[in-house]
């Protein structure tokens, strides 16, 4: 068993992704109605974040309570792309400067500002949604992991980012659509995402993205980089003198869990059809790591699984009890973080996977036996 | 002594640190030949890590030189010292409790130490010999696939030794390597020192003063930052000041 890990899946794996699939793929849209499909494929959009924590943070110790902030930046880049294809001049014509997205209209802006005008381009959008929030994750990285913060202090300050760039996004917005965010996005390159069709075309997109995703972040740690994350985790100053630079590591690692966030960050922006600055600050940044808690922060599945589940509880909830579910959420985290560190990924493996196992092993006992060889060939 | 041959590996030059004013080392300066093994004695305090700490360059010094085969380390990032051929081993023993012993010594291997080198890293069948041939070197061959959480206080100092042993150091620096270890650990880690020392130069400290006679090569007694003794054993042992200072309890 203990040399399976060394393989990219072992059968374990396989299962958890195939049982995955089949949830994510068949069993909820069969199950929801597309007003609650398209509610999961927000969740869904969590569940990236969540993954690229369970990287950061499960592995490789760093926790970033700024994930907000990458998810907000690659949301931002896909709806300026929409908001601009949505403000041709004539859907505008009412504004005393056509053309330009109403908001800034609102705001007394006459023209388009620079930095607006190549989200123009859908390439360019897209090449944003992924290089802006690297950009953002890269500086951040270097300016703390070269001075080595990290700890309380990294996950202080990457809330800190949080809080400034909601407070930037509320206080300029002539070109953010401030408080309101930016919101009436119609059409991608003309193809209408309102519709309950493209709903349902683009929660398949995002699950597909999510099993890339899922797939990418498999091959991290099952790779000689997995074992070094955890390496440095641990004995952060034997990596450093067994002649690694951990500070690239880490910023390599940083970069990698925002570009996964500004994607779904995009991903949310087009099944939602708005964008604004409650998903980018501190609340949202520390529900991602309760999704990532919840789940198991040692487990890609999990995390999935972890955001799947709160966000329905939240939806279901807050539904009911708008009041205390804050408050409720709180409570789980604490009681995830005293009572099961590993989540329920742990909950899984310590409880109910030993219990599944002797239940095989009762049924049929050849298994073990095929099991030898195996071992013994991996080991030489 | 230090006329005859300019040919050392480390020359540790007016080595000075001073944390808040107090200098934990004081204008130091020490000279290792090749194949050349140097305990480091000396009280409690006396700056001994310290000085493993700047050579290596987990702690900067204040001033001074630490030339290493003609390359100035004082400027370097730690694992840039690594790669030019230093390696140090902490005490207490550190080692990823969370991996195997195999996997301990595979991440020491100097291959894949940049990002995409350790994505790309495979396991091949050169890996695996050298891994073998470490392990068999610390006594470790039977415990490849165990965790390091598991091994006992001593197996875990050999296989930190160990993981510095794969990356072929010229220049190994042990702080503590026989603490903690029983009796018959302790006779089999002299004898493992003993091998590995052989063709490369050492820094040693310790404190059990029969095991730093069995693989002494030179001795230097530090106190209060400064080089009170230095030269064999014996004569450090017969030294006067070192005896009223440190060995005389």
């Amino acid at each position: 068993m203990h040399v399976a890990t060394h393989r990219i899946f072992t059968r374990q794996d396989i299962l958890a992704f195939a049982i995955l699939a089949a949830v994510i793929f068949v069993i909820l849209p069969l199950a929801l109605d597309s007003f609650r499909l398209n509610l999961f494929g927000k969740y869904l959009t969590y569940a990236f974040v969540a993954v690229g924590l369970v990287l950061c943070w499960g592995a490789g110790g760093i926790l970033s309570l700024g994930q907000g902030v990458f998810f907000g930046l690659g949301g931002y880049a896909m709806a300026m792309f929409l908001k601009l294809e949505a403000s041709t001049p004539e859907n505008t014509a009412i504004q005393s400067t056509p053309g330009i997205p109403d908001f800034m209209d609102w705001n007394q802006l006459n023209a388009l500002p620079w930095w607006w005008e190549p989200f123009n381009s859908l390439a360019f959008a897209l090449f944003a949604v992924v290089a802006v929030p690297v950009a953002f994750a890269f500086v951040i990285g270097v300016a703390m992991f070269r001075r080595r913060v990290g700890g309380v202090y990294f996950a202080i300050i990457t809330q800190a980012f949080a809080a400034i760039l909601t407070i930037l996004i509320i206080g300029q917005q002539g070109f953010t659509g401030g408080v309101n965010g930016i919101t009436d996005l119609r059409t991608l390159n003309g193809w209408d995402i309102r519709t309950d069709a493209a709903k349902e075309f683009l929660y398949f997109v995002n699950g597909a993205l999510l099993f890339v995703c899922l797939a990418i972040a498999q091959y991290v740690r099952k790779s000689k980089l997995g074992r070094l994350l955890i390496a440095m985790r641990d004995q952060e100053d034997r990596v450093r003198f067994s002649g690694y630079a951990v500070a690239s590591f880490k910023i390599v690692l940083f970069c990698r869990g925002a570009d996964f966030a500004g994607v779904v960050g995009a991903m949310f922006t087009l099944q939602v059809g708005f964008m604004s600055h409650t998903l980018v600050g501190i609340v949202p940044s520390i529900e991602m790591v309760i999704f990532c808690a919840v789940g198991g922060r040692l487990s890609i599945v999990g995390a999935v699984y972890g955001a799947l589940l709160v966000n329905w509880a939240k939806t279901s909830l807050s539904e009911s009890f708008p009041e205390l579910w804050l408050l409720g959420l709180g409570g789980l985290f604490i009681a995830v973080v005293m009572l099961f560190p590993n989540g329920l990924a742990g909950i899984y493996t310590e409880h109910v996977a030993p219990r599944v196992a002797a239940l095989f092993r009762r049924r049929a006992p050849e298994p073990r036996t095929e099991q030898k060889p195996e071992i013994k060939a991996a080991a030489e | 002594m230090r006329g005859k041959n300019t040919n050392f590996v480390l020359a540790v030059e007016d080595l000075t640190v001073s944390f808040d004013g107090f200098k934990a080392v004081d204008h130091l300066s020490f000279y290792v030949e090749p194949n050349e093994c140097r305990v480091i004695i000396g009280p409690n305090g006396a700056g001994k890590t310290t000085v493993l700490d700047l050579i290596c360059g987990r702690t900067r010094a204040t001033g001074g030189s630490v030339n290493f085969k003609g390359i100035e380390l004082l400027n370097k990032r730690e694992d840039q010292i690594v790669h030019a051929g230093v390696g140090r081993k902490f005490q207490p023993p550190s080692v990823y409790e969370d991996l195997t012993v195999f996997e301990n010594l595979e991440l020491s291997y100097p291959r894949g130490h940049t990002v995409f080198g350790a994505l790309a890293f495979r396991r091949d069948s050169a890996v695996r010999d050298r891994i073998a041939e470490i392990a068999e070197t610390i006594f470790l061959s039977d415990l490849l696939d165990e965790k390091a959480a598991f091994l006992s206080h001593g197996q875990k100092q050999w296989l930190e030794i160990g993981m510095l042993l794969i990356q072929d150091p010229e220049l190994l620096m042990l702080d503590a390597p026989v603490a903690g270890m029983s009796v018959a650990e302790r006779k089999k880690t002299a004898e493992l020192l003993n091998k590995i020392i052989a063709d490369r130069s050492v820094i040693v400290i310790e404190h059990d003063m029969g095991f730093v006679a069995d693989i002494a090569t030179r001795v230097t007694v530090l106190h209060q930052g400064k080089t009170l003794s230095e030269g064999s054993m014996e004569r450090v042992q017969n030294d006067p000041k070192v005896v009223e200072v440190y060995l005389g309890h």
